[in-house]
This record gives structure tokens, C-alpha cells and sequence, in this order.
């Protein structure tokens, strides 16, 4: 990846992922953990790949987006304000009442394409918009990001089998293996593991990636561009919490808002960050 | 009546859809390898290149076509009522009502006449799932002419739309060249002024009969037709019950959220009203042929009949 823009990416993320702070700490509630594990794929997919137009978010040849786990809505938003859909001051007031950014992504929303949050419903909805594309010939392609305890709802299989069915080589789905969901390590709970065969088993192509390497990021979104006749999946080796120190593959964070102090210590550590890219 | 043409209405959903499918060329139909059941066989036969089997899989299906909805298509998700309803319900709660998609879910083999299948593919409660949910515009059609005219009111109404057909073929009573379907709008059927008799779908049919009946018995009942349960027609409802003072609801399904529930919420509001309601009581469905199960069950015009009659006393 050019240099300049792997800089600018990553200092895109790192207030991609000061939002997120910013706005679950405003909340008092909300998902910061798998946020900050997706902050630098949502970076890569708004500001280097995805065809999509701020002034005019409904505009009909757009990429399509749908975030399948859609608890981390925060981080779809900071990375919405980021890109200029809403102004940034709109994540102070997320999941308050009368606020436009609802707790999980609702597709009223600027940049939104579609509501999502009950797990496993996204990636169907994303087939659709695939669909949708093939029959009328139409070139925008689908993005949806799924968790990897995610998939543990039948419903994404049910989708699996009719991506590849259908030949949906214009949707991409990206599964973030960050290995914890709410009850502890999805090994444990219920282990989605093997995911890459699993996939490769219903007919998908598989790429692996390292989630917070803009190089690793480029190589695999762009051979998923090279696919044709099968539908794409990317499994990105993530960390929860990534870009804090004390949120980093901690299950507590999962579900639950930093305090005052808390904040104040993400804060630094985020903005030190920046500084250091900045310089 | 020597030459009542008979027809289900899920034959009917099928037939509109292929002659709409021209019309209409965002038209796109998706099943859940029923096709030859819910009839949409018919428009896939004409529009192959339209038509998406989605395999068994229903939770998926209702995505799929929230996410062509999404993107400007109109999908018709088609299936037996209990699965687009019963287990699609919270898909069709969270990806297609709370964004509030142009949906339309086809729903055939609903109620008790679907018959020998039995219990596990009788859904009775298809209706008052739906009216749970926001924005929801729910349909059940009473005969092939009603049918086939609610299909394209459905295309026209931008919002998702529930449809109620039956596997069991019934009389077409309404005439084709003088029917006209206003969404929301209940049709009175018969005029009277003993008691009203408000009923959906296949046992619109039943409360005409019941009608004749009673006024060869002396009592006037009016009829009224209610082919949108949401949103419905509480004028017409609330002057027919100001009008009667007395009002027997017919469905087939269950007394407990449907017509007869809407009816009273209605009622309770703008004319409370002594109502009686017939539908399938707290109680599953069995097996059985389709005519004989809705004798027993009492959805047939000898038990409305019987019962306006005791309420008329």
C-alpha cells in the first residue's frame, strides 16, 4: 500500500476510534470492545474502497454497507461522521433519547443502509442487495461484517448456502474473528471454529487477514475483487478492544461504557496515538 | 347458486402475480420451495428470470427480500403462513417492519383449511402476529376476485404488506366487472339493523349464507366485509355497531389478536358494543378434509347463523 495513504488511513482510525469512545462513554451503554476490533476495516472500507457519497447518501449506484453485527454500531457511526454523512458532535448523543444515532443501526440514518442488530440478519438482508445488483446489472458491490459468535445463528448458514447458490460474487462478507463474545471466548461457548472451512465448505472463497494491517486489509479486499462466480468471505484476525490498552481481549468490554476515568486514560492513550502519526 | 365457480385463493395470488408481472417490472417473487404450493409455480413458469426459490429456508428468505427492497426492488416473499409469520416472525419484525420495507410477504395455506396437514401447518395465528407490528398492513382476502385485485393494491402501497390466502378452493362472489378494492376500506355486503356480522376472508362467504338464512328466520343481519384488518375501518365498523347494538365477528383463526380482537379494540374505544366472536377457540387445529374441519370447528354458516340468532334473541 502507497505510504500516504496507509498514514492517512491510520490516523483515520484512530479517530474513527476516538468516536467510539466518545460516544459509548456519552451513552453509559453500548459496545466498545468489538468497535475498536472492527475501527480499522471500516477505515479501509470508507476511505480507500467503498464508492459512497456523503452529499448524497442515497444516491443509487452506491456500494452498499450493512454492519450484520450491529452491536458496534458505534463504530459504524464515528466512521460515518468521520467520512461527513452527520457532524461528530452527533456520537455525544448516541443512544440518548430523541437522538438520531440509535443503539444499534437504524436506516434512517445518513449513510445507513440497512437496520440491523438482531444477529445473524444482516448477512441476509446483504444477499439481498447482492441479488438485487446481479438482476438488474447493476456494478455496486456488498459489504457486510459479521462476528465470529455471530455466526453461530443458523440463519447466517441459510445465507451462506444462498450466496453461493446464487453465485453472489459482488458481495464480500467480512467475518471478525476476535475471539470473545458476551460469555467469554467463543471457543468456549460455542465454538464457531473452523470458520475458513466452514465457508470454503458452502461454497465461498476464503481469505484470511490481519484486521489492523492496512497492508493485510488492501491484499484481501482486492482479491476478493478478483473472484468471480462465488461469493467472498474475509476472516480477519482481530483483537477486541483494539487501541485501548486496558479494553485489549478483555471480555468485560464487551458490553459495557468506560467510567470518567476510564475515558480520560482511553482518551490519551488514543490521542497520544494520533500525535505519534501525526508527527 | 347451481353454478358457483370455486377457487382457493392462493391459485389467485399465483394467476396475479403472472399477469401483474408485465405491469409491473420491479416485480420479483421468492419461495421457499413451495412454488407449487402458494401457486407463485405460475409466474416463475412465465418469469423465470424473476423468480428466486430461496430453498428452506424462511428467515433467510425474508432478508434476502429486505435487502432487495432496500435496493428498489419488489420482492413478494412467498411461503405457507406459518413459517412467513410463525417462524420468520421476529426477520420480519427487525429487517422488513422496523425499517419499513416495500415487502410483501404472500401467505398461503392459512387457517384451519389447510386440513389433513394438520395442526403443525394450521396457522391461526398469523394475524395477530402481524398486527403487532408497526407500520404492518395486513390483507386477507375473501374470494379469487378480492384476491387478485388486494395483489396489486399491494404493489401500489409503498410499506410492507402481510397477505392472507387459502389452500382451500371457496365461491367467487364478487363480481370482477364492478369490484373495486380500497385498502383500509371494509365493503358492506348486506344492509341491516338487527345485528352485524363482520367477517374476513373464507368466511365472508359463510356470513352471507348466514344472512339469507336469518332473513328467512326474521332477522335482518347486516354484513360487513373487513379485507384489510390493518389498518382497519373503524368508521364503518363503529356506525354499523351504533346502528345493530349487537355484532358477531367471523375469522378463521384464532379468537385471541385477530379480527374479532381487532374489532374490539375498535369497539371498546368509539362504540362499546356486546360482540360475540367466532374464529378457532384457545385450542390447536387437527387433521381432517378442509370442509369438514370448519363444520366442526363451527366456522360454517349453520353456527353463525345459530349464534347471531341466539344473540338477537
Amino acid at each position: 500500500m502507497d505510504a500516504m495513504l496507509k498514514k492517512r488511513l491510520e490516523i483515520t482510525a484512530c479517530k474513527v476510534r476516538l468516536g467510539i469512545i466518545e460516544g459509548v462513554h456519552s451513552a453509559k451503554s453500548g459496545h466498545p470492545g468489538g468497535s475498536l476490533s472492527i475501527a480499522d476495516t471500516l477505515t479501509y472500507l470508507y476511505f480507500a474502497k467503498m464508492n459512497v457519497y456523503p452529499d448524497k447518501p442515497d444516491e443509487p449506484s452506491r456500494d452498499r454497507f450493512v454492519l450484520s453485527k450491529g452491536h458496534t454500531a458505534p463504530a459504524l457511526y464515528s466512521t460515518l461522521a468521520q467520512k461527513g454523512f452527520f457532524p461528530e458532535e452527533e456520537l455525544k448523543s448516541l443512544r440518548h433519547v430523541g437522538a438520531m444515532l440509535q443503539g444499534h443501526p437504524c436506516i434512517t440514518i445518513p449513510g445507513v443502509d440497512m437496520s440491523s442488530g438482531s444477529l445473524g440478519q444482516g448477512i441476509s438482508a446483504a444477499c439481498g442487495m447482492a441479488l438485487s445488483a446481479k438482476v438488474s446489472s447493476e456494478p455496486y458491490k456488498v459489504y457486510t461484517i459479521l462476528g465470529d459468535g455471530e455466526i453461530q445463528e443458523g440463519q447466517v448458514w441459510e445465507a451462506a448456502m444462498f450466496a453461493a447458490h446464487y453465485k453472489l460474487d459482488n458481495l464480500v462478507a467480512v467475518v471478525d474473528n476476535n475471539g470473545l463474545q458476551i460469555d467469554g471466548r467463543v471457543a468456549d461457548v460455542m465454538s464457531p471454529y473452523p470458520i475458513t472451512d466452514k465457508f470454503a465448505a458452502f461454497g465461498w472463497h476464503v481469505i484470511e487477514a490481519d484486521a489492523h494491517d492496512f497492508d493485510s486489509l488492501e491484499a484481501a479486499f482486492n482479491e476478493a475483487e478478483t473472484i468471480s462466480g462465488q461469493p467472498v468471505v474475509i476472516v480477519q484476525k482481530s483483537i477486541k478492544g483494539k487501541g485501548v490498552s486496558f479494553m485489549e481481549d478483555n471480555v468485560s468490554w464487551h458490553g459495557s461504557a468506560p467510567n470518567d476515568e476510564q475515558y480520560a486514560q482511553a482518551r490519551s492513550e488514543l490521542e497520544a496515538a494520533l500525535a505519534a502519526l501525526q508527527a | 347458486m347451481a353454478d358457483v365457480i370455486k377457487k382457493a385463493t392462493r391459485e389467485s395470488y399465483g394467476e396475479a402475480l403472472a399477469e401483474l408481472g408485465d405491469k409491473y417490472e420491479n416485480l420479483y417473487v421468492l419461495d421457499a420451495d413451495l412454488a407449487a404450493a402458494t401457486k407463485t409455480g405460475i409466474f416463475k413458469k412465465k418469469f423465470p428470470d424473476r423468480f428466486f426459490d430461496c430453498g428452506i429456508a424462511e428467515a433467510n428468505m425474508m432478508g434476502v427480500a429486505a435487502g432487495m427492497a432496500a435496493t428498489g426492488k419488489i420482492p413478494f416473499a412467498s411461503t405457507f403462513a406459518m413459517f412467513a409469520a410463525g417462524r420468520a416472525f421476529e426477520i420480519v419484525r427487525n429487517s422488513i417492519g422496523y425499517p419499513h420495507l416495500n415487502v410483501k410477504i404472500g401467505a398461503t395455506h392459512a387457517g384451519i383449511s389447510v386440513g389433513e396437514d394438520g395442526a403443525t401447518h394450521q396457522c391461526n395465528e398469523d394475524i395477530a402476529l402481524m398486527r403487532t407490528i408497526p407500520g404492518m398492513t395486513i390483507i386477507n382476502p375473501a374470494d379469487d376476485v378480492e384476491a387478485k385485485a388486494a395483489v396489486e393494491a399491494a404493489i401500489l402501497h409503498n410499506g410492507p404488506v402481510y397477505m392472507r390466502f387459502g389452500r382451500l378452493a371457496v365461491p367467487v362472489f364478487n363480481d370482477k366487472e364492478t369490484y373495486k378494492f380500497e385498502l383500509g376500506k371494509g365493503i358492506t355486503l348486506r344492509s341491516g339493523k338487527d345485528i352485524s356480522i363482520i367477517a374476513t376472508g373464507l368466511m365472508v362467504n359463510e356470513a352471507l349464507v348466514a344472512a339469507e338464512k336469518l332473513a328467512s328466520e326474521g332477522v335482518d343481519a347486516e354484513v360487513i366485509n373487513i379485507h384489510t384488518i390493518k389498518p382497519i375501518d373503524s368508521e364503518l365498523i363503529a356506525a354499523s355497531a351504533a346502528k345493530t347494538g349487537k355484532v358477531l365477528t367471523v375469522e378463521e383463526h384464532s379468537i385471541i389478536g385477530g379480527l374479532g380482537s381487532a374489532v374490539c379494540d375498535v369497539l371498546a374505544e368509539k362504540c362499546p358494543t356486546r360482540v360475540k366472536k367466532i374464529g378457532v377457540n384457545d385450542e390447536f387445529g387437527h387433521s381432517g378434509p378442509a370442509a369438514k374441519l370448519l363444520e366442526v370447528f363451527g366456522l360454517c354458516s349453520d353456527n353463525i347463523a345459530k349464534t347471531a340468532k341466539e344473540m338477537v334473541g
